[in-house]
């Protein structure tokens, strides 16, 4: 979304410098410093706490009004816990956020209540995240009645016109959740978190269940909207072209940690870090004659390392190809290498080694290359965790009670904390 | 298709022999048709779709959203409450009926001799159940083993679809899980029986590309190794591109384009077609401005616009003479061999647009 060409002129906000050095240009919409949360493990019926999932470790990261933050990474190293906890639909177990120079960290859900309307949430899941007993015009409805407002020309007919802008039709108001097709129920929760205009919408794999036509549709109209209205987003993808696309800046998520923050296209032209270098070469490409022949896809081998035992130093060195005896016990930090360009790493690609004199292992190498399969020995952990479980077994009606007050459990407008008044 | 004629859609089987012909097939669709009772009114949601699919072969399907493809693949697993759904036409699955069949016989088959990888993981997984039961019980369901195997086997599915320390996880809820992995449970579960007929629907779009790539192997090592027909679902071209072997192109409920993925990858024939490989962002090329979709809205299904669907929204309609495009639906025409697409266009108004107009920008 920064063709600036177009935009610059209409934007006195200064909101399309967003490509600018970190220190520079206007005060940042949201601030999160040292971020963390841990989900606990429990163990027996007396709940002893035996681990955690230490699904967001430590993250740091501005997002300046009107620009677009694009987030990417491994499926399971907490890109959508980072975006409830952004939103405060978890609370967080340290760290700080700040919304418009305030600190929300450990707002209640009662004085969270009037900013709801600015900080909105497009779920991943979009069918967890709609009730099933409401129609779709009920659905989109339900943030004008929380926020007790009355649109001009009155709720249906703005309700209308949100669902039309994301390519839906009339015929569908009165319909039910599961009479939808999986896009079209994305695009609902699309909907449902434009209705109020927000100032800050994160958006959780908002296009992927679209056709790259709709998609495109949807991409333009977020693009419109952050033109009309100085809309900022944290777009959620694993889609490294829509993350082209749609992004001024690009933060990449390793194990709980961002490894990598950086223009768009500093990001793509040279990555940084292994991983994201990684990362970047696997995306598959519409072609058919490529298929098979992808010299240049660079394969991570060896198990994804879990967030309840990540490895020590640097969390990717168990896979990467460049680790050295550094990167097993000192754990680098996220900093600048180039204007706009923080990366954690001790050694680098297309940027100085921060650690010249420690070379490359030969043994990393071959446990990148060769670390197969063991089912041997997933199979004698079978054995030994056999009771372990996990702290938050769901009950029926116990859904909203916990941090887990979100899109995991059917409940209408989660993001709007609809559930809450109502059922208490 | 050679059995089959030449405009060989929806008219659907032409007396028994084209039945024959379909029951020789592994997978066979013939004029599938799904329709759904609403206040509303009547919702086509499938309006006459037939394909074949060999064993051993992957089918891509894609096209818009809305356009039928879930609902296909739920009436190809039995899926459907009869109440609520009109279903006719014919399925074949290895020489056996499906639709007429009883649901007791397509229970048993489900799950096992085909199963599906469900488009929205929280549908198929129960929210109550611990990740690693569902699968146990998915395997129990068809195979008479004891706890402990079925245990073991659960693991190690859950381990080739990446979750890290599976063991551990094993105990988990869906919603402890994140939306990749829950979406890889789902996938383990449906595999866990080595189905000869896999219906992937949408089966990465919560993974990152390496697991994609990872999945993907899966797919092809479970057809390696047990001759299993895929049909994929997918809005990403990329993967299409990378695992079908056909691909056909939905549009309005109905089947619009038919080929070899290479076929309508390089030399796409309809204009719908042409809008959604155009509307693409693509990371192997420049950064565009700004991306263009199909113009337009999808249509009604309750009132399918008529002759050719798609005429509101094609830059063509007005090339076919007549006002054909209005009037008359098109049937899918063979183009080339085994490439079928359904348009009023002639061969050469439509060979001189692709070459003048659309292969320069794709
Ligand atoms: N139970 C139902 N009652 C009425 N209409 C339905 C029902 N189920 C699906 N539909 C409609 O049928 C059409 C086809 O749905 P389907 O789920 O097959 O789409 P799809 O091609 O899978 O789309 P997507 O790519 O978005 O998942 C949609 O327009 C949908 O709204
Ligand atoms: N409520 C919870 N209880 C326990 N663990 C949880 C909970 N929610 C998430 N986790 C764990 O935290 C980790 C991060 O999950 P998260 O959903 O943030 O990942 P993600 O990056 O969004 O992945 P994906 O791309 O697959 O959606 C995962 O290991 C997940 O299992
Ligand atoms: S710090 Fe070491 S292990 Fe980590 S990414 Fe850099 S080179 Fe690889
Ligand atoms: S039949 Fe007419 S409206 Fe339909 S795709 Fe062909 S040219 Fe376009
Ligand atoms: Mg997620
Ligand atoms: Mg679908």
């Amino acid at each position: 979304m920064t063709e600036l060409t177009k935009k610059i002129p209409e934007q006195e906000s200064g909101a399309g410098s967003a490509s600018g050095s970190d220190s520079s240009g206007p005060e940042p919409i949201l601030k999160v410093t040292g971020l963390v949360k841990h989900f606990p493990i429990t163990k027996g019926v007396l709940k002893r706490k035996v681990g955690a999932v230490q699904a967001v470790d430590g993250l740091s990261f501005d997002v300046r009004p009107g620009e677009t933050l694009g987030v990417v990474g491994e499926s399971g190293c907490g890109k959508s816990t980072m975006g409830r906890l952004i939103t405060r639909l978890l609370e967080p177990t340290g760290g700080k956020v700040e919304f418009e120079g305030r600190d929300i960290t450990h707002l209640s859900a009662g004085a969270l209540r009037p900013m709801r309307r600015d900080i909105q949430m497009i779920f991943q899941d979009p069918y967890g995240s709609l009730n099933p007993r409401h129609t779709i015009g009920g659905i989109v409805s339900t943030p004008f009645k929380l926020q007790g407002i009355e649109p001009e020309g009155g709720v249906k007919k703005e309700v209308q016109r949100l669902l039309e802008l994301v390519g839906l039709s009339p015929e569908h108001y009165n319909r039910y959740p599961h009479e939808f097709s999986g896009g079209q129920r994305q695009r609902i929760g699309i909907a449902r978190a434009l209705a109020l205009n927000p100032k800050l919408v994160v958006a959780d794999e908002p296009v992927s269940a679209l056709d790259v036509s709709i998609q495109a549709q949807v991409v333009n109209l977020l693009d419109d909207l952050q033109d009309e209205l100085g809309l900022t987003y944290v777009i959620i993808a694993h889609d490294l072209s829509v993350i082209r696309h749609v992004s001024d800046r690009i933060a990449v998520m390793y194990l709980g940690k961002i490894v990598e923050l950086a223009d768009r296209a500093s990001l793509y032209t040279s990555p940084k870090h292994p991983y994201t270098k990684a990362l970047l070469s696997a995306v598959p490409v519409p072609d058919p004659s490529r298929r098979g022949g992808k010299s240049d896809r660079i394969l991570l081998k060896g198990d994804v390392p879990s967030p309840i035992s990540p490895p020590g130093g640097c969390r990717f060195h168990t896979r990467c190809w460049k680790a050295t005896e550094i990167c097993g016990t000192t754990e680098p930090p996220l900093i600048q290498l180039a204007p706009g360009h923080q990366a954690a790493c001790h050694h680098p690609e297309n940027a100085p080694d921060q650690r010249p004199q420690d070379t490359v292992s030969v043994a990393a190498r071959e446990t990148v290359e060769l670390a197969g399969e063991t089912p041997a020995e997933s199979t004698e952990k079978a054995e030994s965790t056999e009771e372990a479980e996990s702290t938050e077994k769901p009950a029926p009606g116990d859904a909203a009670s916990s941090d887990t007050a979100s899109d995991d459990v059917a409940s209408d407008a989660p993001s709007q904390d609809a559930e809450g008044p109502a059922k208490e | 298709m050679s059995d089959v004629s030449k405009t060989d859609t929806d008219a659907g089987p032409a007396g028994g022999e084209s039945s024959e012909g379909a029951a020789r097939k592994f997978l066979s669709v013939r004029d599938l048709r799904i329709h759904f009772d609403t206040d509303d009114g009547l919702v086509k949601s499938v309006d006459g779709v037939s394909f074949d699919l060999e064993a051993g072969k992957t089918l891509g399907i894609v096209g818009e959203s809305g356009s039928g493809k879930s609902v296909t693949s739920l009436g190809i697993m039995g899926l459907h409450s009869s109440e609520r759904a009109r279903i006719s036409g014919e399925i074949w699955l290895d020489g056996e009926e499906l639709i007429g069949a009883g649901p007791e016989r397509v229970r048993q088959l489900r799950g096992q001799k085909m199963s599906m990888i469900f488009q929205d993981p929280l549908s198929a997984l129960h929210p109550y159940y611990s990740i690693g039961a569902q699968i146990v019980e998915a395997y129990r369901v068809h195979n008479k083993v004891d706890k402990k195997t079925a245990k073991t086997r659960a693991v190690e599915m859950l381990d080739r679809v990446g979750i890290p320390e599976p063991a551990r996880r094993y105990n988990d809820y869906p919603h402890q899980f994140s939306g990749g992995m829950r979406q890889r449970a789902m996938i383990a579960m449906s595999l866990v029986n080595n189905p000869e007929l896999l219906i992937a629907d949408e089966p990465t779009t919560a993974l990152d590309v390496t697991v994609q790539a990872q999945i993907l192997d899966l797919i092809r090592d479970l057809q390696k190794e047990f001759r299993s027909a895929v049909v994929i679902i997918t809005h990403d071209l990329g993967v299409v591109a990378e695992i079908a072997d056909d691909l056909l192109v939905m549009y309005a409920g109905r089947c619009i384009e038919r080929g070899s993925s290479e076929k309508v990858f390089y030399q796409p024939q309809h204009p719908y077609t042409w809008g959604l490989l155009g509307s693409m962002p693509r990371i192997d090329r420049e950064q565009t401005d700004r991306l263009v979709p199909v113009k337009g809205t999808p249509p009604s299904l309750i009132n399918v616009p008529s002759g050719c669907a798609f005429h509101p929204r094609c830059p063509y309609a007005d090339v076919p003479k007549d006002n054909l495009t209005r009037t008359e639906r098109p049937d899918l025409r063979e183009i080339t061999d085994g490439h079928f697409s359904a348009c009023h266009m002639s061969r050469a108004e439509r060979e001189k647009i692709w070459t003048e107009e659309i292969a320069p920008k794709l």
